[in-house]
């Protein structure tokens, strides 16, 4: 049975249709990568997947488990077993890195500081910034920050973690640390990872399956050998980084 | 991404598809010649703007009002336990204790004007030492809790709107709900029970500072005899109550206004500075009316327990 599983998923935003009658399942252990262009609904499935928006019509469901008509509070046991990395980080500005990534712990375990304290220093070890502990986030680089946010994502030893464009607005090498530490969350606590992103390389690194979102739906789903191989114009086009006449038309319209 | 409606329609405000308007393209094409605007369609366009207005205004109302039932309802089921109470402390010593300052010289300030305003008059009826009454009454019920109102919601209000706005755009709230942390019970549930008791404490700090000024400009500038001063100066319990027991409510309004302002800020920096505007409007209209619902009510209250008592005796 898959873990996570999206049943004919419409979202609509005012006029804009954003998700056309999604289907997805995301099998235990995988990393999973949801490629698409900016605005094309990705971090909109990745927040359908932990109830933070609810579809219109369609089903989403978590291990065996319906969560979409769920209350927010009735969805607090099912949200402990992901872990959400969210773009820009979220980490709350006015606590410090410490108390960040305690704060799922002391929310939702009954744990003694000692034992909280233990584990927040294994996790800040595990993103590889031990040293930020008493740092405020405003004193981070925004890929510190990241990982410091993942740190967070992970203190509760979820089952799914959800990334939503790990790698953008970070340089090409601090990009690849998260790469690389996305790869290792995988193997060493055996989580199934979901990524959204348009970085085609990252995509290629971590992903065991991509699949592409375009004009709301999935256009392409299979490995990173099989998408570059693909002879489809609009993948062929997304893995080279090559506008289409499509997104030049507006250039055009706006020089007349 | 949505598709021009349809191309040939061509009845209300003249549409022109955006290829007809490319040069060297087809000449713009309406049907309908009389097209330019259309006057059948303009009063049902006028009526749907009316009701799109009104429904959005109703849907914003019940929005504000499930957002206020869901705080009571945590502050019932989990306001009392320790996990949330220590959440408290920073929001008192940022609510309460640095408000105190500005709240009291407001209040020292109102005070002494109230004296200097009124000392003509009632010189010109020889009942100078009954100016303090006047102050006092005044400033007890209705300048000192309002006033201090008002300052928590410009001080208070408008922070608070900042810092919950602030969150909200960058994300920070939907990281707290995936964590399994309600927002509401984590960050409103604190900031609305300190706008809810620290507005009356800061009324009592105004309403002191504020009989101090009047009777030091009174006794000190105008030269009004101490002994008769505070001989015509007396306020009932009452009125004191009065003045307290309604700045609760203001405290209430401020407290539910701004942090729901906060949680439904627009995105960006923009948005977060209308909201905070929004919100000190919205706060402060509503002490107003609020003042004058108590003021009526609480007046027909006095009067059907005591009887009427003027300044005067």
């Amino acid at each position: 049975m898959p873990l996570i599983q999206l049943k004919n998923v419409y979202k609509r935003f005012g006029r804009l249709l954003v998700l056309n009658h999604v289907n997805l399942s995301v099998e235990e252990g995988q990393t999973l990568v949801i490629l698409g262009a900016s605005g094309s609904g990705k971090s909109v499935m990745l927040k359908h997947m932990v109830g933070l928006l609810k579809p219109d019509q369609g089903e989403v469901w978590f291990d065996g488990k319906r969560i979409d008509a769920l209350s927010d509070r009735d969805l607090i046991p099912i949200r402990q077993q992901f872990g959400f990395l969210f773009q820009m980080g979220a980490l709350f500005d006015s606590m410090t890195v410490e108390e960040n990534v305690a704060f799922p712990l002391e929310e939702h375990t009954k744990k003694t500081k000692e034992e909280i304290e233990a584990i927040v220093g294994n996790t800040l070890a595990m993103v590889g910034l031990p040293e930020t502990r008493k740092k405020m986030p405003a004193q981070l680089s925004g890929g510190q920050r990241k990982r410091i946010a993942l740190a967070r994502a992970i203190a509760l030893g979820p089952r799914v973690i959800l990334y939503d464009e790990p790698t953008t607005g970070l340089d090409p090498i601090r990009a690849d640390v998260i790469n690389e530490l996305i790869l290792k969350m995988k193997r060493e606590l055996q989580v199934t990872n979901v990524v959204v992103t348009h970085d085609m390389q990252s995509a290629f690194k971590v992903g065991d399956r991509l699949v592409m979102l375009y004009h709301g739906k999935f256009v392409f789903d299979g490995t990173a050998e099989q998408m570059q191989a693909s002879e489809d114009p609009i993948i062929q086009r997304f893995v080279r980084g090559e506008a289409g006449a499509e997104e030049l038309a507006s250039l055009n319209e706006s020089s007349v | 991404m949505p598709v021009a409606e349809n191309h040939t329609q061509s009845w209300g405000i003249c549409n022109i598809p955006s290829v007809y308007r490319q040069a060297g393209r087809a000449p713009i094409v309406c049907h309908n010649p009389f097209a330019f605007v259309s006057f059948r369609r303009m009063p049902l366009a006028f009526a749907e703007k009316v009701g799109r207005r009104t429904s959005d205004t109703f849907a914003a109302f019940g929005d504000f009002f499930t957002f206020a039932g869901r705080t009571l309802g945590w502050m019932m089921i989990s306001g009392f336990r320790w996990k949330n109470i220590r959440l408290l402390f920073p929001q008192m010593y940022e609510i309460g204790a640095r408000s105190v300052p500005v709240v009291s010289v407001t209040g020292a300030f109102i005070g002494m004007v109230m004296a200097i305003e009124s000392y003509a008059e009632f010189k010109s009826i020889g009942q100078e030492a009954h100016i303090g009454s006047l102050i006092n009454l005044s400033v007890v019920k209705q300048i000192g809790p309002v006033l201090a109102a008002v300052m928590v919601a410009g001080r208070i209000g408008g922070a608070l709107t900042a810092e919950l706005g602030t969150m909200n755009v960058t994300e920070q709230l939907d990281a707290l709900r995936v964590m399994g942390s309600d927002p509401i019970r984590f960050l409103v549930v604190p900031r609305f029970l300190t706008c809810v008791f620290f507005t009356p404490i800061l009324t009592i700090f105004s309403d002191l500072m504020g009989i101090l000024g009047g009777w030091i400009i009174s006794v000190f500038l105008l030269h009004i005899p101490n002994g008769p001063y505070w001989a015509n100066s007396d306020v009932e319990t009452w009125q004191i109550m009065e003045g307290i027991s309604k700045s609760f409510f203001f405290g209430a309004s401020i407290g539910m206004i701004s942090c729901y302002k906060g949680f439904n800020s627009g995105a960006g920096a923009s948005g977060v500075g209308r909201a905070c505007t929004e919100s000190f409007v919205a706060s402060f209209i509503a002490i107003i009316i609020l003042n004058f619902i108590f003021a009526q009510m609480l007046k027909e209250m006095y009067i059907a327990l005591y009887g009427y008592r003027g300044i005067f005796g």
